[in-house]
């Protein structure tokens, strides 16, 4: 979706300010709702694409304004009702109409496991790539209302794929219906001048994770 | 709720003044313990577990494991072989594994600097570098990186000369980035702990270089 979570480029968003001997949490609801979320991974409801998308609806007013615990938190609420984990109303009383059908609950001997689990991506299976390294590639104009990890900056650009990182779920299809549609995944390199006119340097470039879907040879 | 939205209007400049936790809009130390207390009795999750889950990424994942990798690296050239052709596995040797998603390392040198951000969210390499700062996860960051990076790189005290390449990573995919940074010239003979010792997180993101802080050795 064409939405505020999608800066690269934007202008007016102030300086980077680094904070010295920055600690791991500002807050004790911030450990709290990162380790929930964690926590309730386990139970495999949704995959990281279907997190993301529930972010990115957040409204854009109430994105630009929140911290990056307040995303998580809105990312959580939406996907536990959403995915009929919790009711609204259970959300909203905060009381438990009845227990969860599940298997277990997270233990925190079984953390190293599900973090290196967590994602899984990559996939096994032989999908043909469409491209390889050294071709030179356009990035689609698409501009869908769901999920996409195609940046609006990189669109209708042409670019030189870098390196095939083989085959991977593809996010846009996994976070709307969970369709995997496993296919390629490259890096793709766009001059920095091709992005942004001859105001940047001709030495720069940007390299985007793009898959087979997102490109036509250029 | 009625009766903020009745002196809204009124009071607007009195809101900005508020802190975040006076906020009324703004009640999330009040919405994550109402949404856990409602997990635990839903037998959905374990406070116990959250307490582990939050000593582990407070203690002991973090950017010194990052700094481990990058010092094997500047040490044993076999070790930096494995590490830029099969980061993730190379990064294993260390047990710190890729919590699930892929690692690629990309190396600076006199005439290359790297530098890796998320414009769409906030991919971040865990495995190696722990949770990412606050500047990392903001908007500022995550807009300028890649259409002004030696902007970026001067303001953070690290410029890029005029005859270096800056190539911006944009994680868009579950393959996390990590910057092997160039070592600095005075280190000659350190051991792998004491150069470990030198390698910031901000070196490993790409927007710092690594430095010899005077008095150390």
């Amino acid at each position: 979706m064409n939405g505020v979570h999608d800066m690269g480029g934007m202008h007016g968003m102030g300086p980077v300010e680094i904070e010295v001997n920055e600690p791991v949490f500002h807050a004790h609801w911030e450990k709290r709702v990162f380790a929930t979320r964690l926590a309730c991974a386990y139970h495999r409801r949704w995959n990281s694409d279907i997190n993301r998308y529930a972010v990115e609806r957040m409204p854009p007013v109430d994105y630009l304004e929140a911290s990056y615990y307040e995303h998580v938190l809105f990312g959580l609420e939406t996907v536990l009702v959403e995915q009929g984990v919790v009711t609204a109303e259970e959300l909203a009383s905060g009381r438990a109409a009845g227990k969860a059908d599940v298997a277990g609950v997270l233990s925190i001997d079984g953390l190293d496991t599900l973090l290196q689990n967590r994602i899984r991506a990559r996939r096994d299976e032989k999908v043909a790539p469409k491209f390889k390294a050294g071709d030179a590639v356009m990035a689609r104009n698409i501009n869908p209302a769901g999920h996409t990890r195609l940046p609006r900056y990189a669109r209708r650009r042409r670019g030189v794929i870098d390196r095939d990182f083989g085959v991977y779920v593809f996010p846009d299809t996994n976070a709307m219906n969970r369709d995997p549609k496993p296919q390629h995944l490259y890096s793709v390199r766009f001059a920095a001048r091709e992005l942004w006119g001859n105001a940047a340097s001709d030495r720069d470039s940007v390299y985007v994770n793009l898959w087979d879907d997102h490109l036509d040879p250029a | 709720m009625s009766s903020h939205d009745h002196h809204h209007h009124d009071h607007h400049h009195d809101d900005e003044h508020l802190s975040e936790h006076e906020r009324p809009l703004s009640g999330p130390a009040l919405r994550v313990k109402a949404l856990e207390s409602l997990l635990i009795d839903k037998g959905l999750v374990d406070s116990k577990t959250i307490d582990g889950i939050i000593e582990t990424f407070e203690t002991k994942i973090g950017p010194r494991n990052g700094a481990r990798v990058v010092a094997r690296a500047w040490t044993d050239p076999d070790y930096k072989k494995r590490l830029m052709t099969n980061s993730r596995a190379a990064i294993a040797e260390f047990g710190f594994y890729g919590y699930g998603e892929d690692m690629v390392v990309v190396e600076n040198t006199p005439t290359v600097r790297n530098m890796v951000v998320c414009t769409l969210c906030s991919c971040y390499p865990w495995s190696v570098l722990g949770l990412p700062p606050v500047w990392y996860k903001s908007a500022p960051y995550r807009a300028r990186a890649v259409i002004d990076p030696r902007g970026v790189l001067n303001e953070l005290g690290a410029p890029a000369a005029d005859d270096v390449d800056v190539r911006v990573w944009d994680s868009t995919a579950e393959l996390r980035y990590m910057v092997l940074p160039e070592r600095p010239a005075g280190t000659d003979g350190w051991s792998e702990e004491q150069l470990a010792a030198i390698v910031t997180r901000d070196a490993m993101i790409g927007v710092a270089v690594v430095t010899v802080p005077e008095g150390s050795k």
